[in-house]
């Protein structure tokens, strides 16, 4: 087997795999803050209770977090040395300062968060858990701008080494102030904490359905809900922002994200559509006229380029770009519906008698987790074939080292591996759920933390 | 011997000493992963998994950014080093996974078979762990085969020479050693009566090994002696570090625990610190043909690069310093369980 092809798999399945679980951790570290602040603020027990459940389900994804991510940090290295070596005078700084000053802020404070609570005041605890906060986002800031440094490399040079030709950093900070950083950690950020406000939210709702711990599902379901309108109308904001930095930025990838063959204006926007890439159409589709160029330019008279302007080995794949972007954006639509339903039927007092209501809740959970994974692929396959974009192509950028036995155990293994921890996540995720919240808290042996 | 104070040196040291504190702080965690089958009540067992319950996350954050220095500052080294070693890489990172979940899951369910493949992951993967990096540490001293690409060119097989292997089984002793010590710290009554006695077999087999490996570095990493040929007077910390490992035992002896914690904490790093004068300024020491070596100059970033990482580890360590030795504060003193423990 080509070790090539089976290493851009194996970074798809881990990191795909790992992304599973930080927007999870970003979004309820900030849910966290607000419950404990709430509780420290009211001193209701109801918010004490509903800290200390989701403290423990945060202590489940965090773990898994860091198992997966640990795979990651690696991974540059192991099969993809030569985009290392092109890279890493300038990518390097920001993973190392990823771990200086996230990973051991945020693990640091966790073990206060998870096992500090009899042994500080609490209000350490709560400084603890703004800290975890703090880490988690901030782990999320520097590995983005690596990757916005990659998909829009600003701030270097390149210079001829003897062994062939890297990026060296010129300036720092436009290295990390990219062209799409902002655009790309603002939107990232609101979906990990549309992630977080639907997980709190589906469980809630999930309770609520079953008549098991009502004050505390409903009073979950107000905080998170606030956050999830909220995140969802900015997610629409920064999401449209992107595009228009793509746009300027990474027009290929904006014209395969609409399947935009020809340069010509009106631009039009499709809603959904199957393209065939062979007859440049877009198939079974619902298109309207002219609003591509509207969202782009503010016009719809203004030219949007198209995916013919491009050599035909410059172009990412379309169709699958073109899906996961619709599927992303359509996810993203629905949330927001979805959301402010909620607020106004909170609002009118109906909110907990509308049972398909709760039921559909119980599932959006899932919703940003999709758009989480399409959205990234968005970006990267859109991104392609360019892995550094314009200056390295994928291609050229692998180990040239590896075999493909090796590569192929490797993936087996994490198959295997990432299979099981997924089973074993949902296993005690839904006991921890179908536990519940503590009523009393129980100092015993054996007792199921 | 001449050391220039340059950033390239200056970085060596740094990511030498990232990996050195992973190497303090994962070695007890690791060592007591290492020594838990040998423990066998369910309370024991949960008494040593707790003893580390809230650190041994932080602890493995150093390898992270060790690794994130080494990419940052010595990218020729990432690249060559992970991608030559990939098979043993990639069960170093198995085994990292499953100890993580272990420790978080074995606790979560009552079913003894659940906990008894969770502890045998646990101590398994620790196993495992020390010897990958024993053995990965093996190779750098004793120099690997490499083009004039900087591409490894040998096998999955050439990493397991035996000179290699027998370095992976010292850090194995080594860290349970150092781990028995954080134990005895941690336990009291006969659960820290038996790791007494793990810790007196354990410091035989690493004064063993530690006897072992120095004459096998003679015979088999030679490009490692020669500094010290050189310049005999850095022969004193070879000897300072006898010092700190029978100091270890007398601390012990008179009932010191937490000193004789701390002789083990310096004599690893003595042993990094040799280790690092020995290899200077090569890094990945290239043996069927010295010019492809992998030296702190051909493997570096840019000046500005390294300045730029430096401050940013000037602004970082003293925080990091600072949350470390808080949280090892604040969970002081022996283990006691609680509703919130593993
Ligand atoms: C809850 C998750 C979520 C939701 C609801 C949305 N997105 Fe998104 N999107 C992401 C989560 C995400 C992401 C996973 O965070 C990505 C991947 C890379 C990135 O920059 O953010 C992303 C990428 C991404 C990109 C590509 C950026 C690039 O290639 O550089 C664009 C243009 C948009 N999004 C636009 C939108 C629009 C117009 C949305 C409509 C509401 C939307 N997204 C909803
Ligand atoms: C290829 C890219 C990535 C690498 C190399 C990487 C690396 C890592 C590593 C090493 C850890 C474990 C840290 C520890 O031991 O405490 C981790 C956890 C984490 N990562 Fe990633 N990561 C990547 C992608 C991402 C992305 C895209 C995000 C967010 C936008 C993210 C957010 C986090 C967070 C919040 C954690 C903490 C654990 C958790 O909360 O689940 N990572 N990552
Ligand atoms: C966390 C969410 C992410 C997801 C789901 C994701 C997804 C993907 C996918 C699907 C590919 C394969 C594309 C292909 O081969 O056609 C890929 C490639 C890649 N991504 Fe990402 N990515 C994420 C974040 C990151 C981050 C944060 C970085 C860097 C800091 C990064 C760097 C890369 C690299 C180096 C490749 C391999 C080269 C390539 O195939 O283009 N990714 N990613």
């Amino acid at each position: 087997m080509d070790p090539f092809f089976l290493s851009r798999l194996q970074f798809a399945l881990t990191i795909a795999f790992h992304y599973l679980f930080p927007p999870i951790s970003i979004g309820l570290g900030l849910l966290l803050v607000i419950m404990e602040g709430i509780y420290l603020k009211t001193k209701n027990k109801l918010y004490h209770q509903m800290t200390r459940f989701w403290v423990k389900i945060f202590g489940l994804v965090f773990a898994l977090g860091v198992a997966t991510g640990i795979v990651m940090e690696f991974q540059f290295g192991t099969n993809w040395s030569t985009y290392s070596r092109f890279v890493g005078d300038v990518f390097g700084s920001a993973l190392a300062a990823e771990g200086i000053f996230a990973f051991f802020l945020e693990s640091g404070f966790l073990a206060i968060l998870l096992f500090g609570w009899n042994k500080v005041k609490p209000r350490t605890h709560f400084l603890s858990t703004i800290m975890v906060c703090f880490g988690a986002h901030f782990s999320a800031v520097w590995i983005i701008v690596a990757n916005s440094w990659q998909q829009t490399p600003a701030g270097h040079h390149i210079v001829n080494t003897a062994l062939g030709t890297r990026a060296e950093i010129v300036d720092f900070w436009q290295m990390v102030l990219s062209p799409s950083t902002l655009d790309r950690l603002t939107h990232t950020l609101m979906g990990a904490w549309q992630t977080g406000a639907f997980f709190v939210i589906s469980v809630s709702a999930w309770y609520l359905l079953k008549r098991k711990h009502v004050e505390f599902a409903k009073a979950g379901i107000k905080i998170a809900l606030v956050l999830a309108v909220t995140a969802s109308m900015l997610q629409l904001v920064t999401g449209h922002s992107s595009a228009v930095t793509v746009s300027e930025t990474q027009p290929a990838k904006l014209a395969a994200m609409e399947a935009h063959y020809d340069e010509f204006a009106p631009a039009d926007l499709y809603l959904f559509g199957w393209v065939n890439n062979k007859q440049q159409k877009v198939q079974l589709s619902i298109r309207m006229p002219g609003m591509l160029s509207f969202l782009v330019h503010g016009k719809t008279s203004e030219p949007v380029k198209g995916l013919n302007a491009f050599p035909e080995d410059e172009r990412p794949p379309v169709n699958i770009v073109f899906q996961a972007y619709h599927i992303m954006v359509s996810t993203g639509l629905f949330l927001i519906l979805i959301s402010w339903t909620g607020l106004f039927l909170w609002w009118r007092g109906r909110l907990f008698n509308i049972r398909w209501l709760l039921w559909v809740y119980v599932f959006t959970v899932l919703g940003p987790q999709v758009a989480n994974q399409v959205g990234w692929m968005t970006a990267e396959i859109g991104r392609q074939p360019w892995i550094v974009y314009g200056l390295l192509k994928t291609d050229d950028a692998f180990s040239p080292v590896l075999n493909g036995g090796e590569v192929l155990t490797s993936i087996f293994m994490f198959g295997f591996i990432y299979f099981l921890l997924f089973a074993l996540f949902i296993f005690l995720l839904n006991q921890k759920i179908q536990h519940g919240p503590e009523v009393e808290e129980q100092i015993e042996e054996g007792h199921i933390a | 011997m001449n050391l220039v104070f340059d950033l390239n040196t200056i970085w060596f040291f740094l990511v030498g000493l990232l990996l050195t504190g992973y190497a303090i702080l994962d070695g007890f965690d690791l060592g007591i992963g290492a020594l838990h089958l040998f423990t066998k009540t369910d309370h024991d067992r949960r008494v040593m998994l707790n003893s580390i319950g809230p650190i041994w996350d932080g602890n493995e954050v150093w390898l992270v950014t060790g690794g994130g220095a080494l990419f940052a500052a010595f990218p020729e080294v990432y690249a060559t080093a992970f991608s030559g070693f990939y098979m043993a890489f990639m069960l170093l990172l198995f085994s990292l996974i499953f100890r993580a979940v272990a420790i978080d899951f074995r606790s979560k369910q009552i079913y003894p078979l659940w906990r008894k493949i969770w502890d045998i992951s646990f101590c398994v993967s620790s196993i495992l762990a020390s010897l990958l990096i024993g053995t990965a540490l093996g190779n750098i001293a004793r120099g690997v085969t490499l083009n004039d690409k900087h591409e490894y060119t040998g096998t999955f097989w050439n990493i397991l020479h035996p000179y290699a292997l027998l370095v992976g089984l010292f850090v194995v002793a080594l860290f349970m050693m150092h781990g028995a010590l954080f134990g005895i710290i941690k336990t009291e009554g006969m659960l820290q009566k038996q790791l007494q006695k793990l810790f007196s077999k354990t410091f035989i087999l690493f004064v063993i090994g530690y006897m072992v490996i120095t004459i096998a570095t003679f015979l088999f990493a030679k490009n490692l002696t020669e500094h010290f040929k050189a310049s005999p007077f850095l022969i004193v910390f070879p000897l300072l570090n006898v010092l700190t490992i029978a100091n270890i035992y007398w601390q012990n002896k008179r009932g010191k625990e937490l000193a004789a914690f701390f002789s083990s904490c310096a004599t690893i790093l003595l042993l990094m610190f040799i280790f690092g004068l020995g290899i200077y300024p090569d890094m990945l020491y290239s043996y069927n043909n010295p010019e492809n070596t992998l030296n702190i100059y051909n493997a570096a970033s840019s000046q500005k690069t390294l300045r730029i990482m430096l401050t940013i580890a000037m602004i970082g360590m003293p925080f990091v310093i600072m949350y470390t030795s808080t949280i090892f504060w604040i969970f002081r003193g022996k283990v006691k369980l609680d509703s919130h423990s593993y």
